[in-house]
């Protein structure tokens, strides 16, 4: 069949109206995620024959409230509801889905949709729920106060879009009769609930009940703090097996095709460039599926939405808002997830704000950076109840979270737009996570993180290895490698430059193989002390070379400078996709450059003056 | 009075959205959300730092609203009811 033949149909609803799910159960797992062209909006698409065997092709348009749009991903609604999207084919259909037990709301888009004259089904979304809550919809009448058919879905069950798939395989029907011009929708609304609804209770007990804790200023704070720290603990702990089983694997198979190649450089590039540089990024892959897998369950359950409106009044201080929470939370996995999760974010100046401070939290790619100088320079020793390498390692965290809420705070201020910034963030009703829309959920974080290892990250891993390697050293050379490369080049040449925050030419040339990945700098320091990087520990054998070479000063200078660097080009590449561009991406290496400079260059001297005395 | 400084758990009805700014689209959005005159409001939560923000119930639906926001609902005091 081809393509041009499918029925072109498009999901159009409010947030919060299970069209997601619906989406997931009409297709189930034969779906493309992309983004729409030339926006961050999230494109999803998908197919299914009916039992006619006609081919259905169904786009599941971002949640939007109405045509008049106020945010990127309203926009998108709008236009391809109107067909003036760029190289997307007006649906011949739209499939306008609301939630069962919010009609007040819901309905109103779907007057405003009709007035765009494509054929229409409404569904009746999760009609379990409004069963339960004793609302009882008069199907017949609400169709025929409408002109348009109507069906009642449960998108979560088996089965549960039947009705609509029959519909859909049925006639086309006729273009719903718009109301006139300036018509007042809202009335027209209420006439038809007043027709065709009826509702006992305006919301659902349970809901009340729950939000009576969630959202209580002292429970609801403790709650939430027991559940982030609960998802720290499994995104470290639950992970660590299997990044341990990844790195393993990943020397596994350096080792076996490295046996298997002719000594060469072919060798060297696959072995030492591709496969020790992806497996260094994939080996966070289990960090964010576990961190995925919270923030889906809490964002299935309508959770997040109250952890936003907990934290709102905190985050709008500093010139975030509430909707940051998540973007910040992931970060502390990895920015690159972080900075994807700032789409949620509608005003464009919060989320510019929340893309710009996610580097600013401690990534785990910095801990292996973290450890390693900790572990060298800080004494084992206990601090009253507390030991002492705990406490530095908790200071960097806190001084991460403390200089991203001061740079939003100072971009606030810098901003020449001051107009309002809106919340306006609806809170929905609890409900029960579906286990098949979160395998669904989680399979396309995953696949959008290793497509970006496949391809801008691959990039960079080769780029750095040509560095690294080239030009060879001459012959009888009694340095490592690397010291001849165009890297440790460039890294004697950047020491001057570095001179004054205590950094050697060995940790300037480590620098530039960790803008890979932070924690490749580790490895680098090994290979430039002539350790051999193959070694099973590099990082063990290091510890006492460094402890010995290096003054305390430059090992707290490095550590500062870690808090801040923007030495990952990865995420630097996510800023640009995300950020909508170079200036962005100028401005935020600009000032964590800046900022890792100035908080070295205080750290080293003031270290300097005390030990000195 | 303003939405902003209805109390919480008392029962009142919307009497109309002011702009601040001409076509102000905080102001368009709040109408299309539902904030029209007659429908009835309650605000069910405050925030916990500042009493920022207001948890609004209206309709069927619960929305988070910051003061700024929630004062151009002007509101009533709902007449009492058994």
């Amino acid at each position: 069949m081809s393509e041009s033949a499918a029925l072109r149909v498009a999901l159009v609803g409010n947030p919060n109206c299970g069209k997601t799910a619906l989406f997931n159960r009409l297709t189930g797992s034969r779906q493309k995620v992309a983004n729409y062209a030339g926006v961050t909006v999230e494109r999803k698409e998908g197919r299914f024959a009916a039992p006619s065997g006609r081919h259905i092709q169904v786009l599941d348009l971002p949640g939007a409230y109405s045509l008049a749009a106020t945010s990127p991903d309203e926009a998108v609604t709008r236009d391809v509801c109107l067909g003036q999207f760029e190289g997307e084919a007006r649906p011949d259909l739209l499939v306008c889905v609301v939630d069962a037990t919010n009609l007040r709301l819901h309905l109103r888009f779907v007057l405003e949709l009709q007035r765009l004259g494509l054929p229409m089904v409404l569904t009746l979304n999760m009609c379990d729920a409004a069963e339960r809550r004793g609302i009882r919809i008069d199907v017949a009448k609400l169709q025929a106060g409408l002109g348009i058919p109507v069906v009642q879905t449960v998108a979560v069950r088996r089965n549960g879009a039947e009705s609509l798939v029959q519909q859909l395989d049925s006639q086309m029907p006729l273009l719903p009769a718009p109301l006139p011009e300036g018509a007042d929708l809202h009335a027209e609304v209420s006439r038809l609930l007043l027709s065709a609804v009826s509702v006992p209770e305006r919301t659902a007990r349970v809901d009340d009940a729950i939000d009576r804790v969630v959202l209580h200023p002292v429970f609801g704070l403790a709650l939430l703090a027991v559940l982030m720290f609960m998802i720290f603990q499994a995104v470290f702990s639950w992970a660590a097996p299997l990044m341990d089983g990844i790195d393993v694997g990943a020397a596994w198979l350096g080792t076996a095709v490295g046996d298997a190649m002719p000594e060469g450089l072919l060798k060297s590039l696959i072995v030492d460039g591709i496969i020790a540089g992806l497996g260094g990024v994939i080996i966070f892959l289990p960090q964010i599926i576990i961190l995925f897998l919270f923030i889906l369950l809490l964002e299935e359950s309508g959770y997040l939405p109250r952890a936003a409106f907990l934290l709102d009044r905190l985050m709008v201080g500093a010139g975030l808002t509430g909707r940051s929470f998540i973007p910040l939370l992931s970060s502390f996995a990895c920015a690159i997830p972080g900075i994807m999760a700032a789409r949620t974010i509608q005003d464009p100046r919060d989320r510019l704000a929340t893309i710009l401070v996610a580097p600013l939290m401690t990534c785990s790619a910095r801990l292996p950076v973290y450890a390693l100088l900790i572990a060298a320079f800080i004494p084992q020793q206990s601090v009253g109840v507390f030991n002492l390498q705990g406490l530095v390692l908790f200071a960097l965290y806190a001084a991460g979270i403390l200089s991203a809420l001061l740079v939003a705070y100072v971009m606030k201020w810098t901003r020449r737009d001051h107009s309002e910034h809106s919340l306006l963030l609806e809170l929905p009703s609890y409900r029960l996570p579906n286990p098949a829309d979160i395998a669904i959920g989680l399979w396309e974080r995953a696949s959008i993180f290793l497509k970006r290892v496949g391809t801008i990250i691959l990039a960079l891993t080769i780029m750095l290895w040509f560095l690294s390697t080239f030009p060879a050293p001459p012959a009888g050379a009694t340095g490592a490698a690397i010291d001849y490369s165009l890297a440790g080049q460039i890294g004697k040449w950047m020491q001057p430059l570095f001179d004054p925050i205590g950094f050697n030419w060995q940790i300037c040339i480590a620098l530039i193989p960790g803008l890979a990945a932070r924690e490749v700098a580790v490895g680098a320091l090994a290979t430039v002390y002539a350790l051999s990087s193959t070694e099973d520990d590099p990082s063990g054998s290091l510890i006492p070379i460094i402890a010995d070479q290096w003054t305390l000063a430059t090992a707290l200078s490095l550590l500062a400078w870690y808090v801040y660097a923007p030495q990952c080009l990865a995420t630097l590449a996510t800023i640009r996709r995300e950020g909508g561009g170079w200036r962005t991406v100028a401005i935020a290496a600009g000032y964590l450059f800046g900022l890792a400079y100035l908080a070295s260059l205080i750290t080293y001297q003031v270290t300097l003056a005390l030990t000195a005395g | 009075m303003t939405l902003s400084e209805l109390p919480r758990n008392i029962p009142a009805v919307v009497v109309g959205v002011q702009d601040v700014s001409a076509g102000d689209p905080i102001a368009v959005r709040l109408r299309e959300l539902g904030f029209v005159a007659g429908e009835p409001v309650r605000i069910t939560a405050h925030g916990p730092a500042g009493r920022e923000p207001l948890l609004v119930q209206i309709g069927y639906t619960r929305f988070a609203l910051r003061r700024a926001e929630a004062a151009r609902v002007s509101v009533k005091l709902a007449e009492a009811q058994a």
